[in-house]
Formats: structure tokens, C-alpha cells, sequence
């Protein structure tokens, strides 16, 4: 099996962009990324998306990005896994390389979330969870990371302020991202006073609907070497399923799958949570950042309030949880996420991240989940 | 969105009765019914209706709703321990929401629960209500 490197990355302004369409935003990160990278022809694409049919009334989304990408016959293929589908191309595109099929393997993750309208968008949203017995009663996504919320805080007593530290946080390292989609600092005071959306989470504790896309080209680690530009390694995956609705788990304070594919992803890059630099993680609402945490080994479980409050997870922190500001400031296309977490592990570990630049950042992990943790996806990724 | 009106018929026994499968085997509850028992593989089962009494194992306050729900607004979705031991999603209904707290007895009732546009199907279904001991 070959080793896998990354060689190049593209993303573009994330944010409501009404003049813009699918094949706009996909083909305009993509080209970012070959630029980056110095390569014009790729030998497969893998894209990412959720739901072009209820986005955008179009699917044949591997076919439209390779097209307008002027890649005609090159093999595309779009992978879903609802909000993960963004990491389910990364790891797609890992497994072309490794396997020896592709040599350059191109992963775009993109979701067009404002051709419908809020109600439009949430109900597309929530086909992601049982639909038959979740979406159908109601629920909504807030909704669902709710009643984690409420689970979380009735056997932890994780505070209200907590989880609006975790807000906070993360858009002030947004803050210093010129791609993301809120680029602006907010007050415990302010994110405590927004509007409730699914008690308790108020609207600046959930993730904003976003246009946007990123992508990352993927090599064999042999021939990276060779094309003297700065790579990062992919050393582990890890990749889990859960049940498909919440009520069938255990235990709704907790998140398995990643605490399964954290296991799998470190062990595969033969290393613990201790050796890893900072984390990307999928804070869809502040109660998943606290809960993704606690699942990765980060601290105990229900010490994710507490430990973010401490300053543990800043970007001055001893673990960086979400330097380019996460779901919540930079954005959440959600087929994009997974990618974009990608794009900004490479950046840290070249260490272009500007103002926002973790110090000596070597070893990054990346998490990305689907639904209300239904299916999640790690990558280890190493400077070298 | 509207389809076709067999998506939503074949759901009635669960939505109407919340027939749910016991494991032959293992005798674990499954609602809804399985092909295989995630447990011990059993493909065996037996029909039960859910008793339909339970407590609130957590809940929240919808307040930016789906299509569909937006005249219900707020209204309280929780996920209810059912005394057979299983969890179940639904409405929690005929309450003030901002009173109810995670134990709360509540019993099921046979509710609407959407329709299907102006002209669509009437979907209807399980909501719970609190349990009054009636």
C-alpha cells in the first residue's frame, strides 16, 4: 500500500453567496487546489456532498464537477455520508492513492445550501437523521444536539456558559480566517442572549447554513517527495457507523463512533491522543465540540465544559481545538466541512496559518461526523 | 415534501398501534422492527405493542421549526424511556413545555402530526402527553 500525501489545497470565501452556483464554487476550489499543488490533470475526483436533490435539484455531482472542472472521462465519483461526506472524500481519495489505482487523486467537498429557503434547508438538513422516526416527529438538528445538550448537562453538569465558551472560542479564531463565513468575534454575554433555536441552544451555538467548498489534491508519499512543495502525510484513518437515529444509543451524553474511529485512527498512525498537536473538530454545535473531546480522549468525559472554560482547546492552549474557527464561525457547507477541516490541518502544518498559526504544530487530528453521530471520520495527518 | 401515499401506509403499524419486534431469541424489543437483531443475530421475532408509557429521558423546545411544523412553534420533542426498557422520539404535547423535566411519567396518544401541504395526506401518529393517571 502506497503512503498517502497531500500535496495541495484549495478553498474559497465561505458565506451566503447568492451569484454563485454548485459547479461555481466546487470547480473554483478545486482549481485553487491544482494551482497550489502545480498539476493540471488528475487521474480520479472524489466529491463530497450531502444533498445536491434537495439543495439544488441536481445529483450526477462526480460527473458536473469533473465536466465543468475540464476533466472530461477522468472517473468521478461523489460519496455521501450526510455531514461527514466531506471526510468520506478525503478518505475515498486516500484509499485511490494508497491502493495504487490513482496517482493524483483530487477530493472536493462542496454543499450549496441557499438556493431553498431556512425551512427548505433544515428539513433537507434533518433527512440526515431517522427520517421516519426522528424528522417525522419534528426534530430538527438543533434539536437533536438538544437533547444531547440536556442529557450532557443533566450527567455532567455542564453550564449554559460552558457550552457559550466553546462559541466564543471558536469565533475568535475565525476571527483571524479570512475564508470563513462570520469573521467576527462575539461576547459569552452576546452568544447567552441569542435567540433560542432548540433549548438550549441558541442560535450562536449552532453552525450557520453556508455556500462554500474546499478541496485537496492526494499523491503517493513518493512522489510528493519529488514535487518539491510543502506535503503533509496522512498516517490514520479512522472511520465508524452508529445507529442511524438517537434514541437507539446508549447513552445520549456520549459519542461512540468517535470514540471508535479515534481508536482506530490512532492506532493506526501508531499514536495516542497525547502526541497529537491540535485538532479540527466538528462543532456543529457547541455541545458536539464538548462532546467530540470527551470521545477523543482529550480530557474525561464531562471534563469538555470545564476544560474549555480553562482554556485548554484555545489557540494558545495545550490541545487547539478548531484554530480556523470550526462550524461555528468559518462555516458549515456541510459536504465541505470534512475537506475544509482537512485544508486547514495542511495549512497549520505548513505553517501558513497566519495570525492564527499554532506554534510548532507537527501532528494534527481531523474529525468530522455525520448526522447526530451516525457515522464519523478521523485523519491523522503529519508534517514531515 | 409530498409522495406517494405508500411511504407513509406501509408505516401504520408503527405509527398507528407502535407494533414493535421481540428477538425469538434474545428477546431484546426493537421499535421499530428489525430484520436482524443487532443483539444476537436472531431473524426470529414476535409482534408486541409498545405499552406506551414511559418517562422523559431528555427533551428540548423546538422554536425554529421544519417545513411543515412551523405552526406548532414551540413545541417539545424528547426521547421517552419506554417501561419496556426502549427509547422512542416524539412530541411531547398537552403541557406548558418550559415546565417539563427530564423523569417526567408521559403516556402515548394517537395525534396528527403533519400533512402533507394544502392538499396532501393527514399524517398521523404517536405524540406523548404527560402521563395523568387517568
Amino acid at each position: 500500500m502506497n503512503e498517502v500525501a497531500i500535496i495541495g489545497v484549495g478553498m474559497t470565501k465561505w458565506g451566503e453567496l447568492w451569484e454563485k452556483s454548485f459547479r461555481d464554487i466546487s470547480v473554483e476550489a478545486a482549481l485553487k487546489c491544482l494551482d497550489d499543488a502545480g498539476v493540471d490533470k488528475v487521474d480520479s475526483i472524489t466529491v463530497g456532498t450531502m444533498s445536491g436533490g434537495l439543495f439544488n435539484a441536481q445529483e450526477h455531482l462526480g460527473s458536473l464537477v469533473a465536466d465543468y472542472l475540464g476533466q472530461r472521462f477522468v472517473p468521478a465519483t461523489r460519496v455521501e455520508s450526510a455531514c461527514a461526506s466531506g471526510g468520506l472524500a478525503v478518505k475515498t481519495a486516500y484509499m485511490e492513492v494508497a491502493s495504487g489505482i490513482s496517482q493524483y487523486a483530487l477530493a472536493v467537498g462542496v454543499e450549496k445550501m441557499t438556493d431553498v429557503d431556512g425551512g427548505d434547508a433544515t428539513f433537507a438538513l434533518a433527512t440526515a437523521s431517522d427520517y421516519d422516526y426522528e424528522a417525522f416527529h419534528g426534530i430538527t438538528f438543533p434539536g437533536l444536539y438538544a437533547l444531547m445538550a440536556v442529557a450532557h448537562m443533566k450527567k455532567y453538569g455542564t453550564s449554559l456558559e460552558q457550552l457559550a465558551q466553546v462559541s466564543v472560542k471558536n469565533h475568535h479564531n475565525g476571527s483571524l480566517n479570512p475564508h470563513a463565513q462570520f469573521p467576527c468575534a462575539v461576547t459569552l454575554d452576546q452568544v447567552m442572549t441569542s435567540t433560542m433555536v432548540a433549548d438550549p441552544m441558541r442560535l450562536l451555538h449552532c453552525s450557520p447554513i453556508t455556500d462554500g467548498s474546499a478541496a485537496v489534491l492526494l499523491v503517493p508519499l513518493a512522489v510528493a517527495k519529488k514535487m518539491n512543495k510543502p506535503y503533509a502525510v496522512i498516517t490514520g484513518i479512522g472511520h465508524a457507523s452508529d445507529t442511524i437515529a438517537l434514541c437507539q444509543r446508549k447513552d445520549f451524553a456520549k459519542l461512540e463512533v468517535v470514540e471508535v474511529a479515534a481508536q482506530r485512527a490512532l492506532k493506526m498512525a501508531g499514536k495516542t491522543i497525547r502526541d497529537i498537536d491540535f485538532a479540527e473538530v466538528h462543532d456543529c454545535f457547541s455541545i458536539a465540540e464538548i462532546m467530540v473531546m470527551e470521545a477523543l480522549g482529550v480530557v474525561e468525559s464531562g471534563q469538555g465544559g470545564p476544560a474549555t472554560m480553562n482554556g485548554l482547546t484555545a489557540l494558545d492552549g495545550d490541545f487547539p481545538i478548531n484554530p480556523s474557527g470550526g462550524l461555528k464561525s468559518k462555516g458549515h457547507p456541510v459536504g465541505a466541512t470534512g475537506v475544509a477541516q482537512v485544508v486547514e490541518a495542511v495549512i497549520q502544518l505548513r505553517g501558513q496559518a497566519g495570525p492564527r498559526q499554532i506554534k510548532n504544530a507537527r501532528t494534527a487530528l481531523t474529525q468530522n461526523m455525520g448526522g447526530s453521530g451516525a457515522s464519523s471520520i478521523i485523519h491523522i495527518l503529519e508534517a514531515r | 415534501m409530498a409522495m406517494h401515499v405508500a411511504r407513509n401506509w406501509r408505516e401504520t403499524p408503527e405509527r398507528y398501534r407502535m407494533e414493535a419486534a421481540k428477538c425469538k431469541k434474545c428477546s431484546a424489543i426493537h421499535f421499530p422492527a428489525r430484520l436482524i437483531c443487532p443483539e444476537c443475530q436472531g431473524r426470529e421475532f414476535a409482534t408486541v405493542r409498545l405499552s406506551g408509557k414511559g418517562e422523559l429521558a431528555t427533551f428540548t423546545i423546538i422554536r425554529v421549526a421544519p417545513t411543515g411544523f412551523g405552526d406548532l412553534t414551540p413545541y417539545a420533542v424528547g426521547i421517552v424511556k419506554m417501561d419496556e426498557g426502549i427509547h422512542v422520539m416524539a412530541q411531547i404535547v398537552d403541557c406548558n413545555p418550559e415546565e417539563l423535566k427530564i423523569g417526567d411519567r408521559v403516556v402515548s396518544q394517537f395525534r396528527r402530526i403533519n400533512q402533507e401541504g394544502k392538499t396532501g395526506m393527514i399524517l398521523y401518529g404517536y405524540k406523548f402527553v404527560p402521563d395523568l393517571g387517568l
